[in-house]
């Protein structure tokens, strides 16, 4: 790897390829609607089937209510979809990471551009969808008269928090896939116990002491804790719960950074 | 600006003999290797100067992908270094990355960004690709209606839009239709002309002679020749001539095989076949309307009544272009006796071929054709390559000896 460093692909900055990575992030969404009659519509539908959905089911099919009945009729709703919105997208920017390298195996073979580009593309993408999502959610907040108010600030730094999480591990996980395709599988079955073991689906407090404690060392735990209560409270995070997740997630992003830096060049040569 | 400086540059593939052994290798505390170096490319060294046109040689697997795609930078090197100076511009692969779904507007940004342009770059000379494309409404239609001369339209255009410091030409540009071709070559030899630095891969001799003032000759990843592409190119034809003695040996042990390429009773039997040039050299380059021998060395087995000796020569579709024997030339073997051997020397005082590659086929038989009495018929025994010589450019399978008269007659 010493000579990685004389290369000139390491010189061409990311910002130099912006333009590549736009157009990447906007074919991206032309391909996904391509051939339908009502286009980018289909993104603003999906998350909200989704939320309606939640909220038929639960709200009113079910009558599933919180303990003390917080935030009333909705309050399920609500709290479910504060958990659940933000880590479709830390499922979906894990999923797209994962598989990032070696879906464009092909393209990398032969074209030569920064490849810091191509965990860039899923992570504007993903974060589009979101965006879009998180939208729709504030606009259904408003409308039953529940707005999170000032504590919505707190909301950037959270996420901030879980993207830096997902993305080391994506970048981590991604790498490592390249050379043992078991990790995607891995990955894949991982995220269907995660979602069970954060409480998103279910209230903490509803589970037997002895989960509570497993709960507890899952890092996605404190930051939906800190989603529900923004959303659902209208209060700020406890920040003391966030430091073990924000860590977490500054010692996956070395890691990541130093497998994607240091494979790089072997990614390639492997796909 | 233009320049390509490699030192001591090497690529290896590692090898490992199983999944776990990879594995077991990152997880070595004493770091003990597990993996085989495969090495495809080894201590290359050369310095390209801006505005050179260098011409890549070599046997496939000789390394040249590689070496291209260290160059432009979609590999690293395992050992050394690539230093390249200025922007470059790689047609490898024309067309890859296209989305057949996209229109070929939509796809000529994206190359174009892939290439490192903006938005706006490419926006600005959006008139100049449709332009020099020339693919007309299809600009606009999906890439998967396309064919693949047109992809190859469009990818060269978008590639070469803005003159680069460095184009790197591999093979891909043969797909196109001739008349794009000539017009892609073109545009190539006008950016040479302006100072563009010039890759060029190709196994055609000739191309790499009208394009190129050097050839660096790669065989089994090292440099095996740095010079003057006729130099480099007679060395080539030496290996080759080579490789093709070995190729025809395994071809002949492999009779059991569909392809019989030798056969007949063997009672006279063709020991060497050569073709050699004006210098009496082997050759299997031979410059157009040059002289060239074709000698064959025949060996008689059993006392014969008589013998032939035919050669022909095919073009690279498998069409005959010419054939004759020595039946024909009133130079039949009169009974040639067990044991003695013969030299025949077919001497071809003009061989007005065109450019292109040819084969040669040899054949032993009594009377005027081969159908009676066939002692031995060695099919493509050799293939040979015809380079265009000192004479005015012509097309087709045989260059005519012709000159053209003008004369200015009275208008009404």
């Amino acid at each position: 790897m010493s000579s990685m460093s004389f290369h000139p692909v390491m010189f061409h900055s990311l910002w130099n390829y912006r333009g590549f990575v736009f157009g990447a992030v906007k074919r991206e969404f032309q391909a996904r609607y391509l051939g339908s009659l009502l286009g980018g519509l289909w993104s603003v539908f999906n998350p909200l089937a989704m939320i309606l959905v939640y909220t038929l089911v639960f709200s009113q099919l079910m009558g599933s209510r919180l303990p003390d009945n917080a935030g009333g009729v909705f309050g399920f709703s609500i709290y479910l979809c504060a958990g659940l919105l933000p880590w479709g997208w830390f499922a979906e920017l894990l999923a797209r990471l994962n598989t990032v390298f070696i879906e464009n195996g092909n393209l990398m073979k032969k074209a030569s551009f920064p490849r810091i580009c191509l965990p860039t593309i899923a992570f504007i993408s993903t974060a589009i969808h979101f965006a879009i999502t998180l939208a729709l959610y504030l606009v259904f907040l408003l409308l039953i008269g529940h707005p999170p108010g000032l504590a919505l600030l707190a909301l950037l730094l959270v996420l901030a928090v879980q993207v830096g999480f997902a993305t080391g591990l994506g970048l981590l996980l991604g790498t490592l896939n390249v050379f043992f395709r078991d990790v995607g599988q891995f990955t894949s079955v991982l995220l269907q116990f995660w979602l069970w073991f954060t409480p998103i689906i279910y209230v903490a407090n509803a589970l037997p002491r002895g989960v509570q404690s497993v709960v507890a060392f899952n890092p996605m735990t404190p930051i939906v804790e800190a989603y529900h209560g923004i959303f659902l409270q209208q209060v700020f995070p406890q920040w003391g719960t966030l430091i073990y997740p924000a860590i977490l997630a500054l010692v996956l992003l070395c890691l990541g950074g130093i497998a994607f830096l240091r494979l790089s060049g072997e990614i390639i040569d492997e796909l | 600006m233009g320049t390509i400086h490699a030192e001591g540059l090497g690529k290896f593939y590692k090898r490992y003999p199983s999944r776990w052994s990879r594995l077991a290798e990152w997880l070595d505390p004493d770091e003990n290797v597990r993996h085989e170096k495969h090495w495809v490319l080894r201590d290359v060294d050369f310095e390209i100067r801006a505005g050179e046109s260098v011409g890549i040689i070599g046997h496939n697997g000789a390394g040249k992908s590689t070496l291209l795609k260290l160059i432009t930078g979609t590999t690293q090197p395992s050992a050394g270094r690539a230093e390249v100076k200025g922007r470059v511009a790689a047609l490898l692969e024309l067309g890859m990355g296209f989305h057949p779904d996209f229109t070929g507007r939509q796809n000529a940004y994206m190359s174009g960004q892939l290439l490192g342009y903006s938005t706006d770059e490419v926006s600005a000379r959006m008139g100049e690709i449709e332009t020099f494309a020339e693919i007309g409404d299809y600009l606009d239609q999906p890439v998967r209606t396309y064919s693949s001369g047109m992809q190859v339209r469009l990818a060269f255009s978008v590639a070469t839009v803005i003159r680069p410091d460095i184009l790197i030409v591999d093979e891909a540009l043969s797909v196109g239709d001739a008349y794009f071709q000539h017009k892609s070559f073109d545009r190539i030899r006008r950016f040479r002309d302006e100072g563009t630095t010039l890759l060029f891969v190709s196994h055609s001799p000739s191309a790499i002679k009208t394009l190129c003032n050097r050839a660096i000759l790669l065989d089994r990843g090292s440099v095996l020749r740095d010079e003057a592409p006729d130099a480099v190119l007679d060395y080539y034809n030496a290996i080759i001539a080579r490789r093709e003695v070995e190729q025809a040996i395994r071809v002949e042990e492999a009779e059991t095989g569909k392809r019989i390429t030798r056969s007949g009773s063997q009672d006279a039997n063709i020991r060497a076949v050569d073709l050699v040039d004006t210098q009496s050299r082997s050759a299997r380059v031979i410059r157009a309307c040059e002289a060239a021998e074709i000698v064959v060395d025949i060996e008689v087995r059993r006392n014969l009544p008589e013998l032939t000796v035919g050669v022909l020569i095919r073009d690279a579709l498998g069409n005959d272009v010419f054939g004759t024997n020595s039946f024909h030339h009133g130079q039949v073997i009169a009974a040639p006796a067990a044991g003695s051997a013969y030299r025949v020397h077919f001497c071809i005082e003009n061989l007005a071929l065109g450019r292109g590659s040819y084969s040669i086929s040899v054949a032993l038989h009594t009377q005027d054709t081969h159908v009676v009495n066939n002692y031995d018929w060695w099919d493509q025994v050799l293939v040979f390559q015809v380079i265009p010589g000192s004479r005015p450019l012509s097309i087709g399978v045989t260059d005519l000896p012709i000159t053209i008269g003008i004369n200015k007659i009275p208008s009404n």
